[in-house]
């Protein structure tokens, strides 16, 4: 699925990830940890195409698939959904409008046929109500005026509506009281499939209890510095990342 | 200075220019060098259907100036009509326009500016004049041609608890004005002016707006927003004076534009005078480029570029769109919208 190979990126001409390689097989769900300023963020906007974040050395490719090389809607079209850690507000757009047009761009570059508007509707309530989100909030502008957990719940529910192959969760649990999160991380759990891949990047060993990550990396100093089962995880929460912070 | 002794003078000294501060960026003087000749007549059976005339049970036609019109709503009475004032040739030509709706009456005028490709003048002086407790809507589709210059002029008197409100769509024209000045009595009465202008080559367009409050507890919004690219050229000038014992006046005034390219431009002179006391009154006034965060997150979702730009461009003018009240007009706005939008 995923492979990044001794990945080296700059924003603004300071290098952020130096030298960062991953791989993360089909099925497997991968959690990516590591204290602020590690390059967490500046990872997930690399691997999407984001502007501004320039990669100078290394590969990342998707199904051997060079994904550098994509613009950020091809990279989506082919199965790459980030789930940001701040979703923007779009005013004026209904996230329902937001949503289909998103969709059919991405079947219309795959060559398939586009969603008509019942079929969208029908997709879109009953993804809506598996995440407890009201109907009538898709009927807004996309996140205007939401609180940090519905829009949380808006990311996911365009995770499962855009239905992707590689997923990326930027600290999908920030913001989100346990009762939302448990919701999140069903949605997210249910997309768990043998053709998928999730990333989860995330400062805090919490999510990881709801959303069971098979291995887990510490991101430090804009590498991978360590990698190993759940049991990481809770060894970070237990003695923080002060040791990884100084072999960066 | 007065465009409309200009045309009938055919006197270019009398034409407004950069000395008079209110057309500093829509100089007529500096551009005509002579007025030309009136415009030759047309006849009103070659000029085809205007924008809105499927919705309107009347019609107002006045061709290159030829008519003035009067159109008048008895008391209680209800009306939706077109005026359509439409302009063929390279000739000058002006018209006068008087819209009374009596106490209750209820008035949605449909008006289009509709222009060929000539050079020519135009210029339309409307006096609008509302009862008590009178309403009007007034949907204003300007769409000239791009060699035109076309001004109107509304003067707007308001009764106690009348309710007005206006929505300029603005396409440019060589020269393009919509300006709309309005005694406000303050008390119950309602004012929304609201504007879009979305121009493209090297059009230009000017919405004026002068709003004078003149008792107390009035109330005012306004939302214009405009699109430039190319060589574009996009004037909004709006004046809110609250008078000495307009008191408790709440005026809004918000002016947001996206300059799409680096050879438009966009002149914004929002000013408030206030001589009144305990009054809220505001101004936003925004000009910039679309939200590279908002394009991205559009992108990462599939969106291609283009199609993640139109999106959130029509977003932009469609919270002034969705203002309109009558939704036949607003239909007829959207498709306006979506179809310049599309162009480059």
């Amino acid at each position: 699925m995923l492979s990044v190979k001794d990945l080296h990126a700059a924003v603004d001409g300071k290098e952020i990830i130096k030298g960062l390689t991953l791989d993360v097989p089909a099925g497997e769900v991968h959690a990516i940890m590591g204290p602020n300023g590690a390059g967490k963020s500046t990872l997930s906007y690399v691997l999407t195409g984001r502007d501004g974040y320039e990669v100078t050395a290394g590969s990342a490719t998707l199904d051997g698939e060079d994904l550098l090389a994509l613009a950020p809607d091809e990279r989506a079209a082919r199965g790459v959904f980030l789930s940001f850690q701040y979703p923007l507000e779009i005013p004026g757009v209904p996230a329902l409008t937001f949503l289909r047009t998103a969709l059919n761009a991405q079947k219309k570059a795959r060559g398939e046929d586009e969603v008509a508007a019942p079929a969208f509707l029908k997709l879109a309530r009953e993804k809506a109500a598996a995440l407890k989100i009201d109907f009538e909030m898709l009927k807004r502008p996309l996140n205007v005026g939401f609180s940090g957990g519905e829009k949380k719940r808006m990311e996911i529910l365009q995770m499962a509506v855009l239905s992707p192959r590689f997923l990326i969760l930027d600290e999908t649990d920030s913001g989100l009281d346990i009762d939302a999160l448990k919701i999140v991380a069903d949605g997210v759990n249910a997309l768990r499939a043998p053709t998928r891949a999730m990333l989860v990047i995330t400062h805090y060993q919490r999510l990881l209890d709801y959303i069971k990550p098979d291995r887990v990396h510490v991101l430090a100093g804009g590498r991978i510095v360590a990698s190993g089962g759940p049991e990481l995880a809770h060894e970070l929460e237990r003695d923080g990342y002060d040791k990884y912070a100084r072999a960066a | 200075m007065n465009l409309a002794a200009a045309i009938r003078d055919r006197d270019p000294s009398e034409l407004p220019g950069k000395r008079d501060e209110d057309w500093r960026w829509t100089d007529l003087h500096g551009l005509i060098r002579a007025v030309p000749e009136a415009s030759a007549p047309v006849d009103p059976r070659g000029v085809g259907q205007g924008p809105f005339e499927h919705l309107v049970q009347a019609s107002h036609l006045i061709a290159n100036g030829r008519n003035d019109a009067q159109i008048g709503i008895a008391a209680g009475a209800e009306a939706t009509m077109a005026l359509r004032l439409v302009s063929r040739g390279s000739g000058s030509h002006t018209t006068r326009v008087e819209v009374s709706v009596a106490a209750g009456g209820r008035l949605t005028l449909l008006e289009s500016y509709e222009g060929d490709e000539g050079g020519y003048v135009g210029h339309a002086s409307l006096a609008i004049d509302l009862g008590d407790g009178a309403s009007l809507e007034r949907i204003v589709l300007a769409a000239d041609g791009a060699e035109g210059v076309s001004v109107s002029e509304a003067e707007v008197r308001l009764g106690a608890h009348a309710d007005y409100a206006q929505t300029v769509l603005a396409g440019g024209a060589r020269r393009q004005r919509i300006e709309t000045r309005v005694a406000h009595p303050g008390g119950g009465a309602k004012l929304r002016l609201d504007g879009v202008y979305l121009l493209s080559g090297k059009r230009h367009s000017d919405q004026t707006t002068i709003v004078t409050h003149q008792g107390t507890d009035g109330v005012t919004s306004q939302m214009t927003k405009g699109v430039v690219r190319d060589q574009a050229r996009g004037v909004f000038q709006g004046r809110i004076v609250v008078a000495q014992g307009a008191d408790r006046a709440d005026a809004r005034m918000e002016h947001h534009a996206l300059i799409l390219s680096d050879r438009a431009e966009v002149d914004a002179k929002p000013e408030l005078e206030i001589y009144a006391d305990d009054v809220a009154c505001s101004h936003g006034n925004t000009v910039g480029a679309l939200d590279e965060d908002a394009l991205f997150y559009a992108r990462q979702r599939g969106m291609p570029d283009a199609t993640a730009r139109a999106l959130l461009t029509e977003a932009f003018i469609g919270q002034v769109i969705d203002r309109i009240g009558h939704e036949g007009a607003r239909e007829v706005a959207r498709l306006w919208a979506a179809d310049r939008l599309r162009v480059g």
